[in-house]
């Protein structure tokens, strides 16, 4: 099948055309990590190869202890591969990169800093132009419905909301590539939902690449463009899972579309937590 | 991407379902001036009963002649002593106290610096670390005499004394403090490509704050204790003079208004470092607000 029937033949995305031609945001090709201990070698992550296009959300789905963090450590320069190769647009990662944001699981602020200041942490560190990070900041806390909450401490703060500081400290310099390490892992399931509502707008708002590692696979699924499906140790890809939804997504019509439920009933047994019971079949 | 969600579909973030979110505010309005001062009270009617306890205890003894008054004077010969020699007492008191300070401050200056360096380097801490600790164990009140066969009978010796027994106390809280931070904050800070130096001026350093004075308050008692057996080895003036000489002359009342001044001088200290560390660290103190100390 020549090129040209192929685009003839399917209906083409308006974005695809102009990803292609330039280098992919983040591109792993061929990646292992091993760690020495004295007692024993872990293999964490094994012929990992992924490619995320501009833009592009991301999930990354496994058991714990897969390597989901490492891979994220890897892309952000905080860690070095054993072998192969990790590129952001194109540029090998060699050290820690600068053009990245990262979000955590525990918020990670400053107790002494208020949260505007918290947010402000990445323009002093980067000496942005002070005026230019002032407005950035004033445009993330009206985004992520901080207002009013900009003097607090992060202890007086809530779980969701100091998640919130951090995510626009990670925005606030604008990365192109934006990386969350299981964000929203310690808030109750009503607070989840609501952020993944807001990150899945902020994202459409700003268009940052996103790579999330998640344990909950509904958000994995309700989020991204594509769910990176992987094994535990050593960590490798079985499978990367497209379900595509459309761009639109209304929290509660999504979860009850059939792409949804098919997706995450194929993570399900992929992950092996939805496997029949033996005496299913009477 | 210019594509916009309809503005309907973004929720009012966090207000139903934030836990600490709603009453913010409120507690940042904080309380009123007579709820602070029956929140003051609260705190110290105990600690306050118990001294008054203690000095009715003491008063009694006296009182009843349990006790020989040569050896335990009363509560009021000793306030007589306190308000009869004001004047000489406040004179021996400020020396002790001008020791104390200055050997406190060069033992922060010092403590702080060696954790600094400690930290930042394995092989100085392995270096350091023994030689601090052989200098820790050594009893303070053998070598004061060689000090003052080195550097004669004026303060310093008193103040090297001072900062000797002060130092470790300082140093250990500020390496543990330095040492407790979260990793991911020093990861967070190689994204943002700061050097280490900002990383050490706005993360590290105000982070190990609540650690370094946990250090210092204990560090500022020691350095009064320090002053005074650097007096005792050998002095002509300061509080452990005082005592020495009510001592040779059995004047208990003078013995006893010494040591109360000297206990007042280490009270004020101590609370002069809290007070700071309030002052400086707010939103330490507000984390700890239920508790009187912290690590000690």
């Amino acid at each position: 099948m020549s090129v040209a029937e192929e685009t003839v033949g399917k209906p083409v995305m308006v974005e695809s055309a102009p990803r292609q031609a330039q280098p992919a945001a983040v591109d792993v090709k061929d990646v292992a990590v091993r760690f020495r201990s004295k007692k024993r070698d872990v293999t964490a992550l094994e012929r990992i190869d992924l490619s995320v296009p501009m833009g592009e959300f991301v999930s990354l789905v496994g058991p714990s202890g897969c390597g989901k963090s490492t891979l994220l450590k890897l892309v952000a320069g905080l860690l070095k591969p054993s072998s192969g190769t990790v590129r952001l647009h194109g540029d090998p990662v060699t050290g820690p990169r600068h053009d990245i944001g990262y979000v955590f699981q525990r918020a990670a602020l400053l107790e002494w800093r208020s949260a505007r200041r918290n947010i402000l942490l990445q323009a002093e560190m980067r000496g942005m132009p002070a005026d230019r990070a002032r407005r950035r900041a004033d445009e993330l806390i009206a985004m992520t419905g901080l207002r009013g909450f900009e003097e607090a401490l992060p202890h007086e703060l809530s779980g969701g909301m100091q998640q919130r500081v951090s995510l626009c400290r990670a925005l606030l310099h604008e990365p192109p590539v934006l990386l969350m390490d299981e964000p929203f892992g310690a808030l109750d399931a009503l607070t989840r939902e609501q952020m993944n509502i807001e990150l899945r707008r902020i994202w459409r708002e700003t268009g940052t690449t996103v790579l999330l590692v998640t344990h909950s696979i509904a958000e994995a699924v309700y989020l991204a463009d594509r769910i990176v499906v992987m094994s535990a140790r050593p960590g490798t890809i079985t499978e990367v899972i497209e379900p595509g939804l459309p761009a639109e997504r209304d929290y509660t019509e999504t979860v009850g579309r059939p792409e949804f439920a098919h997706a995450t009933a194929r993570i399900r047994r992929l992950l092996g937590s939805a496997a029949p019971p033996p005496d299913a079949a009477e | 991407m210019s594509r916009q969600t309809p503005s309907t579909t973004a929720p009012v973030p966090g207000a139903p379902s934030g836990t600490g979110g709603p009453d913010t505010p409120a507690r940042r309005a904080g309380p009123g001036a007579g709820e602070r001062l029956a929140a003051a009270a609260e705190r110290t009617w105990r600690p306050v009963a118990l001294l008054a306890a203690c000095l009715a205890a003491w008063w009694a003894v006296s009182a009843a002649r349990l006790v020989e008054p040569y050896l335990v004077p009363s509560p009021g010969t000793t306030l007589q002593v306190v308000r009869d020699r004001a004047g000489y007492l406040l004179e021996h008191s400020w020396v002790t106290t001008y020791e104390t300070l200055l050997g406190f401050a060069i033992a922060v200056v010092l403590g702080v610096l060696s954790a600094v360096l400690m930290v930042h380097s394995a092989e100085l801490e392995k270096t350091l670390y023994p030689v601090l600790l052989f200098a820790q164990v050594i009893p303070k009140i053998a070598i004061a005499p060689l000090f003052v066969v080195w550097l004669g009978f004026g303060i310093t010796p008193k103040i090297v004394v001072a900062v000797l027994i002060a130092f470790f106390p300082v140093v250990i809280s500020m390496v543990t403090g330095l040492k407790s931070i979260d990793p991911e904050m020093l990861e967070l800070s190689a994204t943002m490509g700061a050097g280490p130096w900002r990383t050490f001026a706005k993360i590290r350093f105000p982070a190990s704050l609540p650690h370094l004075f946990a250090g210092l308050k204990v560090a500022v008692t020691l350095a009064v204790t320090g002053a005074v057996v650097g007096e005792f080895v050998g002095a002509n003036e300061g509080l452990g003079y005082v005592i020495l000489q009510a001592n040779g002359n059995l004047d208990t009342p003078m013995l006893f208004a010494g040591l109360l001044i000297m206990s007042l001088l280490g009270v004020v200290l101590f609370a002069l470092v809290e007070l700071a560390e309030k002052v400086l660290l707010p939103w330490h103190a507000s984390r700890r607000a239920d508790s009187v100390t912290t690590t000690l």
